[in-house]
């Protein structure tokens, strides 16, 4: 029973948490298995240091800059703040992967204040794939004209970083009416063929922006041929598959394969079914205790993070 | 330069989708101007029949971004945001399925005759 001092502490704690919008999330490499931690915490000058292992990439996601609603009308600062914290952390890694909604509706200036913003960002490589709200104009053309050069604007590539496989996918051009997102066929014999040759040992992670799992279908939260990429990845010893979109912390384990959806840095979303639709969740402070039991599921996914929680919260 | 094509495609299925639907579901009323609301993450009316050389225009309710795309370049916006609108005049016959971008969980049939 924590005594209110630490019930203080954990108010105290959750509130800076959600100040700075769920942050990111840190990702080490530990004996060939990637594990995930939160960022808000690892910034708090644990994290880093308690995995033990090889700082990798930090996540970002959902930035939506151009969004200005109540949920949070200063997504810019958030994102700012996000920075901040990843610049500042101990074992901070080189890269960073964006996984989508850069923006909020496509717009040039939208991607301009946040490339901007993401310049600050003291890392080596930046990698991105697009979510639905930065391939919304009608073209598609401000994202691609941006970010469309390592995939040679097809949306999908790979690449290799201290001995992992990268592989980018992108699922938000080829939804089906009234359905699920897609990768579509090109996609998936490229896929195949980028990992035929590959050892079953070497590590890999698989970047897109929806889930690639289906978290649920009346909110479109999943992707209708993911099963056919895991059937091309289920031979490798690791993979660890990451998405954004829900903004909130949602994983599941399939054998070899762990998936894991980041927070976004702007906004809260409700949890699956939660709502008549997903949306802009603003979020008083009387519903803070409610917020804070989302993310509480999700740490007890993550042995590792749910001991920092606790930490920090004592 | 290769661009990826979004698609709303499987124009074909979707057609003899209709065609067996049409058979059997009451006729809607025929309507010559037409507004459609985009609100709680659909389109309102879902379903709609009008004449030829009407035109069409979607309003987005929602606070959250909708775009309104069908498998030709006809209908095709950009994103909506709360409030503002997208118009397309219909001249030709025929049953258009559309969608939005940004949710895939959305779809809307405009049939023309």
């Amino acid at each position: 029973m924590p005594s209110d001092a630490a019930n203080m502490a954990s108010r105290r704690h959750a509130l800076k948490c959600l100040a700075y919008g769920g942050a990111g999330t840190l990702f080490t490499l530990a004996g060939g298995v990637l594990t995930p931690s939160n960022l808000a915490f690892a910034a708090g000058g644990t994290a880093g240091k308690a995995t033990g292992g090889v700082p990798l990439f930090v996540q970002i996601s959902d930035t939506h800059i151009g969004f200005s609603k109540d949920a949070n009308p200063d997504v810019a600062g958030t994102l700012k703040s996000t920075i901040e914290l990843v610049n500042a952390m101990p074992d901070r890694p080189d890269m960073v992967i964006h996984t989508g909604d850069i923006t909020h509706l496509s717009k040039a200036a939208e991607f301009d204040t946040a490339a901007l913003l993401m310049s600050a960002l003291r890392v080596i490589e930046v990698h991105t794939t697009p979510g639905e709200h930065d391939v919304a104009d009608a073209t598609a053309s401000e994202y691609f004209n941006r970010y469309g050069k390592p995939s040679a604007n097809r949306g999908y590539y790979s690449f290799d970083h201290h001995g992992v496989h990268f592989v980018g996918l992108i699922n938000v051009l080829q939804f089906k009416p009234n359905s699920l997102a897609a990768l579509g066929t090109g996609q998936l014999e490229w896929l195949e063929a980028d990992l035929k040759g590959r050892s079953s040992s070497t590590p890999v992670v698989v970047f897109a922006h929806m889930p690639m799992w289906n978290i649920y279908q009346p909110w479109g939260w999943g992707t209708a041929d993911a099963d056919q990429a895991m059937g091309y990845l289920r031979r490798f010893g690791s993979v660890t598959v990451i998405n954004g979109h829900i903004h909130q912390i949602v994983q599941k384990v399939e054998g070899n394969i762990t998936f894991h959806t980041a927070r976004s840095t702007a906004y809260p979303q409700p949890v699956a079914g939660a709502a008549p639709a997903p949306g802009p969740l603003k979020v008083p402070s009387d519903q803070l205790p409610k917020m804070l039991g989302v993310s509480s599921v999700s740490f007890k996914r993550h042995p590792g993070t749910l001991t920092l929680t606790d930490r920090t919260l004592v | 330069m290769r661009r990826p094509q979004p698609a709303w495609a499987l124009p074909a299925l979707l057609a003899l989708w209709t065609i067996a639907a049409s058979a059997t579901a009451p006729a809607d009323p025929v309507v010559h101007a037409a507004t459609i609301e985009i609100k709680g993450f659909a389109y309102a009316p879902r379903t709609i029949t009008i004449a030829v050389g009407t035109t069409v225009t979607w309003r987005n309710l929602d606070p959250e971004p909708h775009t309104v795309r069908s498998g030709d370049e006809l209908v095709r916006s950009g994103a909506l945001d709360q409030d503002e609108t997208y118009s397309v005049r219909f001249d030709k016959p025929g049953t258009y399925h559309y969608g939005c971008s940004i949710h895939p969980q959305m779809s809307g049939t405009i049939t023309v005759q």
